[in-house]
């Protein structure tokens, strides 16, 4: 058993099951994203707007943002891990990590229910 | 063309300051040699060349070495499997501490394979004469305890390269593995518990290396996919 305090879950198997759950979230959005845009060739703001009005499309749009953050901070955890030697720079880089991603999720949040 | 250009990696930590590669010209005979022939032809013209090696049969896991870019065993592996454009270039395996030539420090490697317990843990009382296994439940052994434990997979693992103290690497996974399926084991929660942790076992990211180049032919990645699997039944 080797200790870890900084990785998402604390455990290898639940960050394993997170990653993968939330990629096939992140696949979903993105597949469901692309295939709007193709079908409304002609999309104007009030069409956009009016999709993320509607509870179902923020539902799935926090979703996707809390699958991201969540995606994001495994991977990069683990590439800190892999590749940064030195503990004060590993530790400094994935603060910085950690802090850019609760900025984005708040700020996508904002953006989701600000419009 | 008779002769061969051999490009080995020499390194003696008490008279080199840096590790350097030097060059041989190895007269084959036209023969398809084994590559560990080729070493013993070269170290009749250098007698300090340092290498190990012990059965010459691809049993002992001793001659582990990284030939033209692959690891593998240098006793069965034939000239014409790794030889491109008449040249060999030979190095110790990667990852490990050089101790001198092609002899490497297996320390680390037998470190994390003595942490999987490989051996076999029942606390129920010992019968009679033996401890009986079906021939179904023997046969979920194969491919698991053929291992030689020759280091070829753990590395050519890059993440057993960046974290060898942590990550078990395939070989050590590959026994964890055939003591968890072994219906005679009765420690597998405790087994389990050791391994899931982010290193251990999930630092493996299936990129296939070592079954690559095991030179008998096993598969640890499908090994670590069946430890994962038993992991995930017994957590959720």
């Amino acid at each position: 058993m080797v200790t870890n305090i900084t990785s998402f879950g604390r455990s290898g198997l639940s960050d394993w099951l997170i990653q993968r759950a939330s990629a096939i979230i992140l696949a979903l959005y993105t597949l469901f994203i692309v295939a709007y845009l193709l079908f409304n060739p002609d999309l104007d703001y009030a069409t956009w707007h009016g999709l993320f009005a509607q509870t179902w499309m923020r539902i799935f749009s926090l979703l996707a943002f809390v699958s991201l953050a969540a995606h994001a901070w495994i991977g990069l955890w683990t590439v800190t891990t892999d590749y940064l030697k030195a503990t004060a720079i590993r530790v400094g880089v994935q603060t910085f990590i950690i802090l850019a991603i609760f900025v984005f999720l708040v700020w996508g949040i904002q953006v989701l229910w600000g419009a | 063309m008779s002769t061969l250009q051999v490009s080995i990696y020499r390194y003696n930590p008490e008279t080199d300051s840096a590790p350097y590669m030097q060059e041989f010209q190895v007269d084959t005979q036209g023969r398809d040699l084994m590559v560990l022939d080729v070493l013993h032809l070269m170290k009749e013209q250098d007698s300090g060349l340092a290498f190990r090696r012990s059965c010459r049969e691809g049993v002992c896991g001793s001659d582990g070495m990284n030939m033209n870019g692959k690891n593998g065993l240098g006793c069965i592996t034939p000239l014409s499997e790794v030889v491109k454009g008449n040249k060999l270039v030979l190095r110790p395996l990667p990852g490990l501490p050089v101790i001198r030539d092609l002899v490497v420090d297996m320390g680390l490697f037998y470190k994390q394979y003595e942490r999987i317990q490989p051996y076999l843990q029942n606390s129920n009382p010992a019968p009679a004469i033996e401890r009986l296994q079906s021939p179904e439940d023997r046969d979920k052994l194969d491919g698991l305890y053929e291992c030689i434990l020759c280091a070829c997979c753990s590395t050519s693992c890059p993440s057993f390269w960046w974290n060898p103290d942590k990550f078990v690497g395939p070989a050590g996974l590959l026994q964890a593995y055939r003591f968890l399926a072994d219906s005679r084991d009765t420690a597998t929660a405790e087994r389990l518990a050791e391994l899931e942790d982010p290193f251990s076992v999930f630092r493996c990211r299936g990129i296939m290396n070592c079954v690559a180049v095991c030179p008998k032919g096993l598969n640890p990645t499908r090994a670590i996919g069946k430890i994962r699997e038993m992991l995930l039944a017994n957590a959720t």
